[in-house]
């Protein structure tokens, strides 16, 4: 049998949104078209924009449909600093790439300052840290970022909280990962802008959306027809954004038995290596990750040995090598560059079955033990 | 058999991963990534090591069949090839990179993390042949003599060469190519690669000297006498001829040739060309890949080049040292260079040249 324990990176496309998808692909018409075929495809774009709209607790007016979650969280971040007079930059040691990347460019190309926030061992933001540095310098910040939950731990973080903190400064969230696995509404946060992304959520690859307020305005990253508010040009991805939006509204994420299927491989994993740790662990997670370090292990042996057995599980990240490196969250966490390096990320989802959670833990002990003596030869 | 494939992106290690499937091992395809910051492009003479060959690698592997990942050796490369190469440089010795990788990565960290992992050997698109004899497993030259890379593999011992499988050596590169485009392998016209993999100029001497500087001294003849001066000895090989920039010419006006490099006094020592003769040469850390050898003298041939040419000589082992007298002499050995010992086409062993005479 064979096993796929990383729903984290891309999960399983429901047949709604296949279906939805199918329909639209088949469909003519540009969405900005103003005759027949183009009002119809427009009102397909129109539905979908209003289902994920009332999904999150926003505006169909604040969804801004882009290529994907990175698109959006360029858009928010380049777009949120331009859009300020002020030039320091505050996000989370943990964020993901798609955020921490563009925060460094606007530092090496425009001028911005950089100021991470800590986490806490278990991975969730240090709002003390967050209180001194916007007391002492709140009215230099342009944007603070911070995830909702982290993509590499499940850890979910307290945004509603940070947004407090924040007063008047606007705060962008990426909320791939979390939404519709736990509760999320944008009004209700109090944020300015939010990323989701439709293939973690049962949607197709290569739709994203920026939730934007009304009555901000950022600078546009793609210029061109003036679609999606004139924040991001480009036809609009009809089949994608339909099939998007049916699978949200599907609401056949089950949170419960996920949470179930995690903790049972939590317990069982614990039960056969004793020495294993579960990073994050005493903090609100996600239903669906489970970050576990394997401490003698290299991961990137362990995810060739897990996938010869059929168990699809992740290293976390890679450099544009593919190269295996240590991860940034991990270390964040207090973790040393040998151990983030002897961690594995294995994400379930709603497809996954118990069976599927014992097949895995079946093989693990062989894998582990093989790992263990190839950590002890071939490296260092 | 379970086996790693280890493919470099070339035409070469591609048809061997492919050959090893049809022979009905269970193979996976690894990738070394050897630099920790690789370049995105092929450039220049280098062959190997780019993003762009760990991509060529990993749509060989698709083409194939077979599961595919990336292993991160850049650390045990630099540090047991790259700064080897260097301090090898910086004694005066003349190394070659080639064979430290596949003594110490290929088939040393690569064979060994996979024999932990449960596999039970390494295939590579070495041009190379092994046979089975009452004695073991014995290395052998490949059938191309144009392609025959037995020399930079005389580093192996008995138990890596008992891991290694190397399935071209019976075949023709012309040929081999012929078949990758028939297996619809994309990489099947892709260049050879030539010269040192990290070097991706070809310019050994601009590279030594960047990274080591480059240190004004002596150029004399072998009575002392100071001829010119040299920016840095390491980057001066032995019977180098061209670029020696000395306005002093002999009386008779006959050329020069570096005879030895002293990096002490960063001496570069120069002389006529029948001084470069030498009729013995001693090695240090002999390795066999086969039966050892004793202090017997037996007759053989030995090989102090990749592709140079095999001088009859006498072989035995002194002093742990491996030593071979040759029945006439060569002109000019560099030391540490790797002294390559055959028994007809069977390679017998290797040692790191430390002496000369």
């Amino acid at each position: 049998m064979s096993v796929y324990l990383d729903h984290a990176a891309t999960t399983p496309m429901f047949d709604v949104a296949i279906d939805a998808m199918n329909t639209s692909l088949r469909k003519l018409g540009n969405p900005s078209s103003l005759h027949t075929e183009g009002r119809s495809t427009r009102k397909d774009v129109e539905d979908a924009r209003e289902k994920i709209a009332h999904a999150l607790g926003c505006l169909a007016s604040e969804v801004i449909f882009t290529g994907s979650g990175t698109e959006a969280d360029n858009a928010a971040i380049k777009g949120l600093f331009w859009h300020s007079e002020k030039k320091v930059i505050l996000v989370s040691s943990i964020e993901h790439h798609a955020v921490l990347d563009p925060a460094h460019w606007l530092v090496e190309h425009e001028g911005a300052q950089l100021l991470e926030i800590p986490v806490t061992t278990d991975g969730v933001i240090d709002l003390d840290y967050v209180k001194k540095v916007v007391a002492d310098r709140g009215s230099e910040i342009a944007l603070i970022s911070v995830m909702h939950s982290n993509n590499e731990t499940g850890v979910i973080q307290p945004i509603a909280d940070l947004v407090k903190i924040a007063g008047d400064i606007p705060v962008h969230c990426d909320a791939v990962q979390s939404f519709t696995k736990v509760p999320l509404s944008f009004k209700d946060l109090g944020l300015f802008a939010m990323t989701i992304s439709a293939h973690k959520v049962g949607g197709p690859l290569g739709i994203g959306a920026l939730i934007l307020r009304r009555a901000v305005e950022i600078p546009a990253l793609l210029h061109g027809g003036g679609q999606e508010r004139d924040i991001r040009s480009g036809t609009l991805n009809a089949p994608s954004i339909v099939a998007f939006a049916a699978a949200v509204e599907a609401k056949l994420y089950d949170a419960k038995k996920v949470a179930a299927l995690r903790d049972a491989f939590e317990t069982g994993v614990l039960a056969a290596r004793p020495d294993a740790v579960i990073n994050g662990r005493g903090a609100d997670r996600l239903p669906g990750i489970s970050n576990i370090t394997f401490p003698g292990t290299q991961s990137d042996s362990l995810l060739l040995l897990m996938d010869s057995q059929k168990v699809s599980c992740s290293t976390g990240a890679a450099c544009t090598a593919g190269v295996h490196r240590p991860s940034h969250v991990l270390m964040a966490m207090g973790l040393t560059d040998v151990l983030s390096q002897s961690s594995l990320r294995f994400s379930f989802g709603t497809t996954n079955t118990q069976a599927d959670v014992e097949y895995a833990l079946s093989v693990l002990p062989d894998v582990i033990a093989r790992g263990l003596a190839a950590n002890l030869v071939g490296k260092k | 058999m379970k086996i790693i494939a280890a493919m470099s992106g070339g035409v070469d290690s591609a048809v061997a991963a492919a050959r090893a499937v049809e022979a009905g091992h269970e193979v996976i395809g690894v990738h070394l990534a050897l630099s920790s910051n690789p370049q995105k492009y092929r450039s220049g003479a280098r062959g190997c090591c780019t993003i762009e060959d760990s991509h060529d690698a990993r749509r060989a592997a698709d083409v194939i069949g077979i599961p595919f990942y990336i292993w991160d050796m850049a650390d045990e490369f630099h540090e047991n090839v790259v700064e080897n190469f260097m301090s090898e440089y910086k004694a005066g010795r003349t190394p070659n990179p080639c064979l430290r990788c596949n003594e110490k990565i290929k088939f040393a960290a690569v064979l060994d993390r996979a024999k932990a992992m449960g596999f039970d050997g390494v295939v590579t698109g070495h041009y190379a042949r092994t046979e089975e004899s009452t004695d073991g497993r014995t290395l052998h030259r490949a059938v191309d003599p144009l392609k025959d890379q037995s020399y930079v593999l005389a580093v192996l011992n008995r138990e890596q060469i008992n891991g290694a499988i190397f399935p071209l050596g019976d075949t023709e590169k012309v040929d081999i190519r012929i078949e990758a485009e028939a297996r619809g392998l994309a990489v099947a016209q892709k260049p050879d690669s030539h010269d040192i993999c990290f070097v991706p100029s070809g310019d050994n001497a601009g590279w030594l000297r960047d990274r080591m500087g480059s240190e004004v001294g002596p150029i004399v003849d072998q009575d002392g006498n100071k001829l010119g001066e040299h920016k840095g000895a390491y980057t001066y090989t032995i019977g180098q001829r061209k670029g020696l920039g000395l306005t002093v010419p002999t009386a008779d006006g006959s050329p020069r040739f570096v005879l030895s490099i002293e990096p002490v006094s960063n001496t570069v020592v120069v002389g006529a060309r029948e001084d470069l003769a030498v009729t013995s040469m001693r090695g240090e850390r002999p390795i066999f890949c086969g039966p050892a050898v004793g202090a017997a003298p037996l007759r053989g041939f030995v090989q102090v080049r990749a592709h140079g040419a095999a001088l009859d000589c006498t072989y035995y082992v002194d002093n742990d040292q491996l030593v071979a007298e040759l029945d006439a002499p060569l002109l000019g050995l560099a030391t540490g260079q790797a002294m390559v010992i055959y028994d007809g086409d069977r390679v017998v062993g290797s040692a790191t040249i430390c002496e000369t005479a």
